[in-house]
């Protein structure tokens, strides 16, 4: 790095966690919100759209809307669940798969190029006041108040003693680490990757524009790195999307799940 | 003399936290690093026993992934918040 300084005098600050604060763009609207309503008008009008006159045979709309649908509710919410009560929670296992879905997808995409998920808020929101309500609300629903605490907490089956630190390690995990994490899972993955494509992107602007001669082309290296990254990180945005509403499923399956 | 060469070291102070939360990010990720290459070995493993098996076994080494790929995440976090401070 001290080559690179030597050369033309100007220092390369490398992107940190200031870069992910937008400016509001009017009225103290920023970015992220404006992406966070945009997903929201985008997944309702998509399959608004697709279930307008169904066909029997699917068109191309209806067959990608019906792919999606049966994804979540198959692929995710039945075998999280169990074939006996998953369906009053399709809908909200749905709603959260296309919703993380699209908020990361707008991390790559050329005009909006910002995961609305790397702000903490977004998917604390989701988790905190979604999700979490949810799976404790029918886990006490189920099996009373008392019930549900025993059912999360005591866990059938391990030899006696061990419920000493079990118990509270469960408790620990089902009532505060669960949601966090979950949340934390998202929002790190998807800060991280929009880090790297900043470090990759703005790293060959500068050695473009700003470093010694020699180092010019390195440049092209960095931003062919770049579009590498972006593919490792559409890989990314789709396992987060989905492994939050497995996680989301498979809670609200726990909080369910009858005694062995 | 003793006063003066105390009153010179005080001016020069370091900030270690970026360096040491750069290091306490790389030992964080270790074992998470492991964890992942243990999934994924059982994966290709699961899968030259029984090729089959393989839309099963993917479907759980995702899940499982994440789980331990969080712990390496978390770290990051920890990181900023460390070498802000």
């Amino acid at each position: 790095m001290g080559a690179l300084v030597l050369a033309e005098g100007d220092t390369f600050t490398p992107p940190g966690a200031g870069d992910f604060e937008l400016p509001p763009i009017f009225l103290g609207v920023t970015k992220p919100m404006i992406l966070i309503v945009l997903s929201l008008i985008i997944i309702a009008a998509f399959f608004l759209l697709a279930s307008r006159k169904l066909k029997v045979v699917p068109g191309k709309g209806q067959f990608a809307a019906e792919y999606v649908y049966d994804f979540a509710r198959n692929g995710i919410a039945r075998e999280q669940i169990g074939s006996k009560d998953f369906k009053p929670f399709v809908p909200l296992v749905l709603a959260l798969f296309s919703f993380v879905l699209v908020n990361n997808l707008f991390g790559i995409i050329p005009i909006f190029q910002f995961p609305t998920f790397a702000h903490i808020g977004f998917p604390l929101a989701l988790s905190l006041f979604v999700v979490y309500p949810v799976y404790h609300y029918v886990g006490f629903k189920r099996h009373g108040f008392v019930g549900y605490l025993k059912h999360a907490t005591v866990p059938p089956g391990a030899p006696g003693p061990i419920y000493i630190l079990l118990t509270p390690i469960e408790f620990l995990q089902k009532f505060v680490l669960n949601p966090l994490t979950l949340a934390v899972r998202v929002f790190a993955a998807m800060f991280a990757g929009h880090l790297i494509l900043l470090v990759f992107t703005v790293a060959g602007e500068f050695l473009l524009l700003h470093a010694g001669g020699v180092f010019k082309p390195i440049s092209v290296v960095s931003w062919l790195f770049a579009i590498l990254m972006t593919f490792v990180e559409a890989l990314i945005q789709v396992i987060q999307a989905y492994v939050f509403a497995v996680l989301s499923a498979n809670y609200i399956g726990a909080a369910l799940a009858e005694d062995h | 003399m003793s006063n003066i060469v105390l009153a010179q070291a005080a001016e020069t102070a370091v900030n270690l936290n970026p360096g040491l939360a750069a290091i306490g990010y790389g030992l964080g990720a270790i074992g998470p690093g492991i964890g992942v290459g243990l999934i994924w070995a059982a994966v290709i493993n699961g899968t030259a026993r029984q090729p089959e098996a393989q839309g099963k076994l993917m479907g759980i080494a995702w899940t499982t992934f994440v789980l331990t790929e969080v712990l390496a995440l978390i770290g990051l976090v920890v990181y900023f918040i460390a070498s802000a401070a």
